[in-house]
């Protein structure tokens, strides 16, 4: 299966080129996917695999290069087109109406006319033929996000594709959805169908692909095969040199540290409909430790978050206590000067301004707790400390920029994060709350961000860090606790958590019984 | 088929985004030129008429001057409202607001006279704007109204309710049934700058100040900070711990009041007594004004300038070609034609989308140009 595939190539790529300005995003890239193989495409944030499978899917149209299919040069200028050849694409963002039916859904995009009811009976058969149960009746208002993206593989499938481009599609499953996902994709190479898999997941790939072909900014680095290889070797060729391991000592006498940020019964009805109510959370942080709270995304993170900051108050004072004082009653303002600090999810628009200068964005979080070293009399800005500032921050978390203050939008994801993140280390603050640290953040910035968060823990602070990246939170929590609907598990110890209890509480299984579901399982 | 489509530049262009004011002017000249000719009006003659005349002399300076003041005044209020995204229409309502409440001093009380009046009267014009731009804040803030259609109605109110005014309760006795209030004392007439040289009045002044003030507000202070930030980014504002609805108050309550300022300045230096109409529709201008001068306080008062020439110049050429004065009016829409199309240029560029993508060849580059030369 992994090494005769020559002669029989089903897709070949050559010289395959995009640029945008003067960003080469895909430079001459080469790439032969043959029948019936699950084929990896590696690389980092950055390194061009969306661009390059835009390409392939016709929502981009390259500069140069040739693209043949089962022999044939074609021209794939778009979706449609790529449709039409026996292409489908399963896009990690799904394209849903939330307010109608799964079937409803798939009808919109095949728009061949056919009834909904015979749409839906024709995808139940499909589902339940490949092993990913779904009731295409069902509001996708109501489901899961892995249900969501059974309807997008469902409705990939029912136009009967050779070819299925899948882009990260484990990032918003539990481990255990995964392995039924696998399952899938397994029986489908088995049908002799071609999957092109999108992944920086480096275990899932060695353990499902027979190929794999690595980008990095924007070129061809290397074609293996992933099971001869290991993750330390995938991850250099991806990243181009050594990621410095994240190294986190065990902190000594955590039981009798003093809780800095405590939750206590917090509960938060939905602002929409589609939006989660948070449901009688309770959670202690103390100083020196590094809590992580894992969960799918939707679960009711951005909305913990949002609580917990202050961005949205509660009505009882005592449900959040940041160093020992109610909270609750206090603005995000009144927070941060009981000294906490915050990371939203969202970089542009939420975090920083997109179109303000870095010293500008630094003032943005800190104009109070740092009132009277920025702010002069009479609300004059001090823009020589700000500036002063913010090449500290600039220099001591090595942001890559262009310009000596350049605006936030300028700068690459990576860099921006740790602009963002150095902004609030820089007051040492005592409570650290962040919201996915590291999302779409290149390796190198990954690993400096979670070691930094580390550090700043074990100098006596309380850190917080809702992620939906499990590697991450393995690598640097040291008591992991999963949200799943609003709702939060009992925090287990990292030393007694694995991928698989966190995997079913992510799933839903019920908080505080992890232990006998697993045994049943 | 052939369709437009507009694609928003990676970057705005520095050079373009300071010049096109003046690419801006320069179009409105080209089109008035036209518009001219097709009146039978020699173009040449005409502009020379419209734009130089009018300042060839001192005491007509001064006139400009007079015509710039509430210009400038009302737009660098408006300015920072624009900022903070939110849309003061209404400033030509909070005129007339400033205007009755700084009234009812010399109106009512014509008696009470010395150097308190002039004071209490501008202070009282700002807290009459401010309090009519609060309408709009409230609803805003309370019933999330769109303070577009809030602030524009309440002009039409204004207007009505000051020409109510002049004809009922505060008409003067003496007046021979003319529409107006008695005309103002001394004490309360807002004194000129250069009694010699021409009619400016101390409105100018406090223009040029309220632009400086503001231009410092703006650039320097964490106020205009938080201005910025919540115009540009809300949500980022948010988290910044800056509060939406007490933006709506400050921007609308600043605007009101620097209007209201422009309104009693207005009535106390150039009229010199209340009528059933004292605006040029200097409120609505304004917004040209501010947008022509990049909502920078500084570029307000050049743009301010030259929208009180169109005035000025509108009415030189009815007098002189007779011409309708409301071809000042078609200046000002002119103006603010160009200047929203020239910006919507420095933000987006235009992409001719049609047969195009059936050729290979044209594929390699993305430029309209290529893609123009097919479609033909």
């Amino acid at each position: 299966m992994s090494a005769d595939h020559d002669g029989a190539n089903l897709l070949e790529v050559r010289g395959l080129t995009k640029i945008f300005g003067t960003l080469t995003a895909c430079d001459h890239v080469d790439l032969n996917i043959a029948k019936g193989e699950i084929h990896a495409l590696l690389g980092e944030n950055g390194a061009g695999k969306s661009t390059l499978v835009k390409m392939l899917f016709g929502s981009l149209e390259p500069n140069s290069g040739e693209i043949f299919w089962n022999g044939q040069p074609v021209r794939i200028t778009s979706p449609g087109v790529a449709k039409k050849l026996g292409i489908g694409m399963v896009f990690q963002h799904f394209s849903l109406f939330e307010a109608l039916t799964a079937a409803e859904n798939i009808a919109l995009s095949l728009d061949d006319g056919s009834p909904i009811s015979s749409i839906a009976a024709k995808a139940r058969a499909l589902s339940y033929s490949y092993g990913l149960p779904l009731d295409p009746e069902s509001l996708v208002g109501d489901l899961s996000v892995g249900e969501r993206q059974r309807i997008e593989i469902i409705r990939c499938l029912l136009q009967t594709p050779q070819l299925i481009i899948l882009d990260e599609p484990t990032s918003v499953l539990t481990p255990q959805e995964a392995d039924k996902l696998f399952e899938t994709l397994e029986r489908l190479r088995a049908e002799g169908k071609s999957i092109l898999y999108i992944s920086h997941r480096l275990e899932e790939v060695k353990r499902i692909c027979d190929r794999a072909t690595v980008l990095r900014h924007g070129k061809v680095v290397g074609h293996c095969n992933p099971r001869e290889e290991t993750a330390a070797s995938l991850a250099r060729m991806m990243v181009g040199s050594e990621v410095l391991a994240v190294v986190r000592a065990p902190v000594e006498g955590i039981e009798t540290a003093q809780p800095l940020l405590e939750i206590r019964g917090l509960n938060r009805k939905p602002a929409t409909p589609f939006s989660i109510p948070l449901k009688n959370i309770s959670l202690n942080v103390r100083a020196g430790e590094v809590i992580g709270i894992a969960g799918v995304a939707g679960n009711g993170q951005g909305e913990f978050f949002e609580s917990v900051s202050g961005e949205v108050l509660q009505q009882d004072a005592a449900s959040v206590r940041i160093r020992g004082k109610d909270a609750g009653g206090l603005t995000i303002t009144g927070r941060r000067l009981l000294g906490a600090a915050f990371v939203p999810e969202e970089r542009l628009g939420h975090g920083a301004a997109p179109r303000m200068k870095l010293s500008e964005n630094l003032l943005l979080s800190r104009h109070a707790t740092d009132g009277k070293a920025f702010v002069g009399a009479g609300g004059m800005v001090k823009s020589g400390a700000v500036y002063a500032a913010s090449q500290r921050i600039i220099e001591a978390m090595d942001v890559r920029k262009s310009a000596p203050d350049p605006e936030a939008a300028a700068l690459s994801g990576g860099n921006l994060q740790k602009f963002i993140v150095g902004r609030e280390l820089d007051r040492r603050p005592s409570v650290m709350v962040v919201n996915q640290p590291t999302w779409g953040v290149d390796a190198g910035a990954a690993a400096h961000i979670r070691q930094a968060l580390i550090e700043l823990s074990r100098s006596g602070s309380a850190v917080l860090v809702i992620s939906q990246d499990l590697d991450e939170l393995f690598e640097i929590s040291d008591v992991i606790a999963v949200m799943h609907n609003g709702e939060l598990s009992k925090p287990m110890p990292i030393a007694e958590a694995t991928f698989e209890k966190v995997g079913l509480l992510m799933g839903g299984a019920e908080p505080g019984h992890a232990e006998h579901t697993l045994e049943t399982a | 088929m052939m369709r437009l489509e507009l694609v928003k530049r990676p970057q705005r262009s520095a050079l373009f985004s300071m010049l096109s004011p003046f690419i801006a002017f320069a179009l409105t000249i080209i089109a008035g030129a036209v518009l001219f000719a097709l009146l039978g009006v020699n173009p040449l003659n005409a502009f020379k008429i419209y734009f130089i005349e009018p300042i060839s002399q001192v005491w007509q300076l001064h006139e400009l001057a007079i015509k710039a003041a509430p210009l400038i005044l009302i737009a660098v209020g408006l300015s920072v409202c624009y900022k903070a995204n939110i849309w003061n229409i209404g400033a030509e309502g909070q005129f007339i607001f400033g205007a009755i409440f700084g009234s009812i001093i010399p109106v009512l009380f014509p008696q009470f006279e010395g150097p308190l009046v002039l004071p209490l009267m501008l202070l009282l014009g700002m807290v009459g704007g401010a309090a009519y731009a609060a309408i709009p804040a409230l609803l805003k803030t309370r019933f999330n109204t769109n303070e577009i259609l809030t602030s524009l109605m309440l002009v039409y109110v204004a207007q009505l309710f000051l020409d109510w005014l002049v004809r009922g309760p505060w008409r003067d006795p003496q007046g021979h049934g003319f529409p107006q209030t008695i005309q103002f004392s001394d004490s309360a007439t807002l004194p000129e700058l250069m009694p010699d040289a021409g009619r400016a009045n101390w409105g100018f002044v406090f223009a040029l100040v309220a632009a400086v003030l503001i231009w410092i507000l703006m650039g320097r202070m964490l106020k205009g900070f938080e201005v910025r930030v919540l115009g540009s980014s809300p949500r980022a504002g948010r988290f910044a711990g800056f509060g939406l609805n007490r933006m709506v108050f400050f921007a609308f309550l600043l605007s009101g009041a620097l209007a209201g300022l422009a309104g009693i300045s207005e009535v106390s230096g150039a009229i010199g007594q209340l009528q059933p109409v004292i605006s040029p529709g200097y409120g609505f201008t304004a917004i040209i004004v501010a947008f022509l001068g990049r909502l920078n306080p500084l570029g307000i008062i050049a743009a301010g300038l030259v929208l009180a020439l169109t005035y000025l110049g509108g009415e030189a050429v009815q007098s002189a070609l007779g011409i309708s004065d409301k071809v000042a009016r078609v200046f000002q829409g002119m103006l603010l034609f160009f200047v929203l199309g020239c910006d919507t240029f420095i933000h987006y560029r235009i992409r001719l989308i049609g047969l195009a993508l059936t050729k290979p060849d044209g594929a390699a580059k993305l430029e309209a140009a290529p893609k123009l030369k097919e479609a033909r």
